[in-house]
């Protein structure tokens, strides 16, 4: 780590340091303690909606991305469509298209008002579950698809020579070649997904942006709320570049 | 054709051009995010490329500077990113000029829009810029040298020309992005077509009606913007062979 | 490249240039009807809007209506994005630490909306286990959650969200202004639901009415709006911009 420590960085952590000792002392951060409970809980919230998000919006994309690849016309040009229309719209319009949209049609038939999903659709959070999903399956089954093709047909071929049936190569062969090559892009998609999630707060939930906005709006503080949160996204980015490199150390580089 | 759909979607009315249809104001908000993201967008190139420059030429305070920048955009949401400087931007602004004996200015919505996505912008093009410059293959630039051409002439006659044709994937990317970003703009309150959308939603209940259709004038952007970027590409890729440069 | 950096130059010139002499009042770009809401053509309509035009004219100041988020909206004024809030704003303490206001000009009571038999009343027995819907950043939320905390209380960010929400069944009842409520109820969506009466009066959060939010220091600025307000009040064009909204004068007691 020597290179790292060269004058000139040393100067500009110093300087770093004194800017974050007088954030500290000028700022106002004394309804840091109450609302303390409630960041705890956004963060987790925050988290939460990442992870369950980005697992099953990856698992959409795997066939989103075979269907473009592969897959005959009528799987390609939906599978297609899909990803273009996600990846053509603002995610904003698509949550609200859901919640305020969608979510504003079901109450209208009574078969769905009296059913045992209604507990469910009443609440904000399946909304942003989904939007969210279908978001990041949307824009990983385009990096899905050039996975699936960017893998060298000579793979297939020796598989297909060693009479190996078509589901037991996609499984073992082609489908594990693909997310290894997709994986570099995940780590940065995962990023953005995370950066996606504060949009849910104009739906309701209550996830760590809005907790801030509620610190924002109950105290009139403007700035230490926001700088706080761009701390609390900075460390959650910095974990998820982290695990990926993790990740992608374990995976081996070359699996032939 | 058309009264046959007007009666199975007595809605649709709604988004008629003239009141008491809300067609012009959606046409508006679309003018207005556009506009933004015309303005971000450019602001966003010249950030780039004089970051791109500092990043590859700069000194290594600049270069440390300019990845601080990067990586705190790409950190922090978008969203945070908008509320924090809408606020403080304009309120430095002010608290200096005050400070220097002038009266506040007033930022309009349209300039703050833009400053603050164009920061956001700025921070994706720089790595856009200078991945592009460092892909032009260095043969050209060395023989470029061995001809005697002066450096400047190099820049602009070999550089400049094979870093475009590298740039334009990614820079009709940030293109989309900075579109889609604009939306964003809606939460503190700006009258672009996610917001002017949201208005005429509310106001007449028929909220799949406008939802739908702010979502095609989107899409229609984005698939407009996706020809128009391929003839650029295809015009800067000219005199170039298949899978030239940059590939 | 450069032509594109001249053109922004020049807009940002412009763009601070121009704007420095009218009043930019501030109003919560949502529907908040019969107070201020966008219609069709792009313009803002309502009692308060035609109010802010009467005041200005009577305190003889250039206004421009801005509408900014109502999330935003105190930072808009005190970070100088607005010089003014006519935006149904209640004079509170809480906000006096922040903000100053001028006199009240008006001051309606606060009541409960919620689904026609719901048998839910104002009260905490009546709220308690039910979702309450209340806007942000406002008396009610604060008032929500001192006087129902039995309530789970949801937030929205505009009244109008809350509203929608009620329609949908997504909550059980919203706390808000009379006026606003009574002009929901009679909309086509409102026929869902009823007004089941005022909460009970609690001065210190409901505050003392609504008035003109300024900068605080703004004196100059607040002298020229309580002018204006007592003005339309005396010469009767207060009762002449309310008569086509109201059955009876708002401006309370």
């Amino acid at each position: 780590m020597s290179g790292f420590w060269q004058t000139h960085r040393i100067v500009m952590a110093a300087i770093g340091a004194v800017i974050v000792m007088l954030c500290a002392i000028y700022l106002r951060w004394d309804w840091l303690p109450k609302y303390l409970p409630l960041i705890g809980q956004g963060i987790w919230q925050t988290l939460w909606l990442l992870v369950v998000t980005t697992f099953f919006g990856f698992l959409l994309a795997i066939p989103l991305g075979l269907a473009q690849a592969a897959g005959p016309w009528y799987l390609a040009a939906p599978a297609k469509a899909f990803c273009t229309v996600i990846r053509g719209t603002p995610l904003l319009l698509q949550l609200w298209l859901l919640y305020y949209g969608l979510g504003s049609l079901f109450p209208q038939f009574p078969a769905i008002r009296q059913s045992e999903l209604w507990p469910y659709l009443r609440q904000a959070w399946p909304y942003a579950v989904f939007a969210l999903t279908i978001s990041f399956a949307g824009y990983e089954g385009e990096v899905m698809r050039g996975a699936f093709k960017g893998v060298p047909g000579g793979q297939l071929e020796a598989a297909k020579a060693m009479g190996m049936p078509r589901l037991t190569i996609l499984r073992r062969i082609w489908l594990p070649l693909a997310i290894q090559r997709a994986l570099p892009t995940l780590g940065g998609e995962t990023v953005l997904q995370l950066k996606a999630t504060p949009l849910v707060a104009t739906i309701t939930v209550v996830d760590i942006y809005a907790v801030a906005s509620r610190v924002r709006q109950d105290t009139f503080i403007v700035y230490e709320p926001l700088l706080l949160l761009a701390v609390v996204y900075m460390i959650v980015t910095g974990l998820i570049v982290l695990a990926f490199r993790w990740l992608e150390n374990r995976v081996p580089s070359r699996v032939a | 054709m058309l009264e046959t759909l007007l009666e199975a979607f007595p809605t649709l009315a709604l988004l008629a051009w003239e009141p008491p249809g809300w067609g012009a104001n959606l046409v508006r908000g679309l003018g207005n995010s556009i506009q933004i993201a015309l303005g971000a967008y450019a602001l966003g190139l010249v950030i780039g490329t004089a970051g791109a420059f500092g990043k590859l030429h700069g000194g290594p305070v600049t270069r440390d500077l300019l990845a601080v920048y990067t990586t705190v955009v790409r950190a922090v949401p978008e969203l945070v990113l908008i509320l924090i400087l809408y606020f403080a931007v304009t309120d430095l602004v002010n608290q200096g000029l005050v400070a220097m004996g002038y009266a506040r200015v007033q930022i309009s919505g349209v300039v703050a829009g833009i400053a603050v996505l164009g920061v956001v912008q700025g921070a994706y093009s720089i790595e856009v810029i200078r991945g592009a410059i460092l892909a032009v293959p260095t043969g050209q630039l060395e023989a470029a040298r061995a001809m005697g051409m002066p450096p400047l002439k190099a820049a602009w006659r070999i550089t400049l020309p094979l870093m475009l044709s590298n740039a334009i994937p990614g820079l009709a990317n940030l293109w989309l992005i900075a579109t889609k970003d604009t939306a964003l703009l809606a939460i503190v309150g700006f009258a672009e077509l996610t917001l002017q959308t949201r208005q005429a939603a509310s106001s007449t209940k028929a909220f799949m009606t406008f939802f739908l259709a702010a979502g095609v004038l989107y899409l229609l952007v984005t698939l407009i913007s996706g020809v128009a970027f391929g003839r650029i590409e295809k015009w800067a890729r000219r005199g170039q062979r298949d899978g030239g440069a940059g590939s | 490249m450069k032509n594109i950096l001249l053109t922004t130059l020049a807009a940002l010139a412009l763009g601070t240039a121009a704007m420095a002499e009218p009043v930019k009042v501030g109003i919560a770009a949502e529907p908040y009807p019969p107070f201020a809401s966008p219609d069709a053509a792009g313009n803002w309509i309502g009692w308060e809007v035609d109010l802010i035009g009467a005041v200005c004219a009577a305190a003889e100041l250039d206004c421009v209506i801005t509408p900014v988020a109502w999330d935003g909206i105190i930072p808009s004024l005190t970070s100088g994005q607005i010089d003014a809030i006519m935006a149904s704003m209640s004079i509170t303490a809480d906000r006096m630490q922040t903000i100053d206001f001028s006199d009240k000009y008006y001051n309606t009571p606060t009541v409960i909306v919620a689904a026609k038999g719901s048998g839910i009343t104002p009260t905490a027995e009546g709220l308690a286990g039910k979702i309450l819907g209340v806007q942000v950043s406002t008396v009610h939320q604060d008032y929500a959650q001192t006087h129902f905390a039995g309530a789970e209380i949801k937030l929205y960010q505009t009244q109008d969200e809350a509203n929608q929400d009620l329609v949908a069944g997504r909550i059980d009842a919203t706390q808000a202004d009379s006026i606003a409520l009574d002009d929901f109820l009679k909309s086509d969506t409102g026929a869902c639901c009823e007004n089941v009466g005022a909460v009970a009066d609690d001065q210190a959060i409901l505050g003392l009415g609504v008035g003109v939010g300024v900068r605080k220091g703004d004196d100059a600025l607040k002298a020229k709006f309580n002018a204006g307000i007592a003005k339309i009040i005396a010469d009767g064009t207060y009762d002449k911009v309310s008569a086509p909204y109201f059955a009876s004068s708002i401006y309370g007691g």
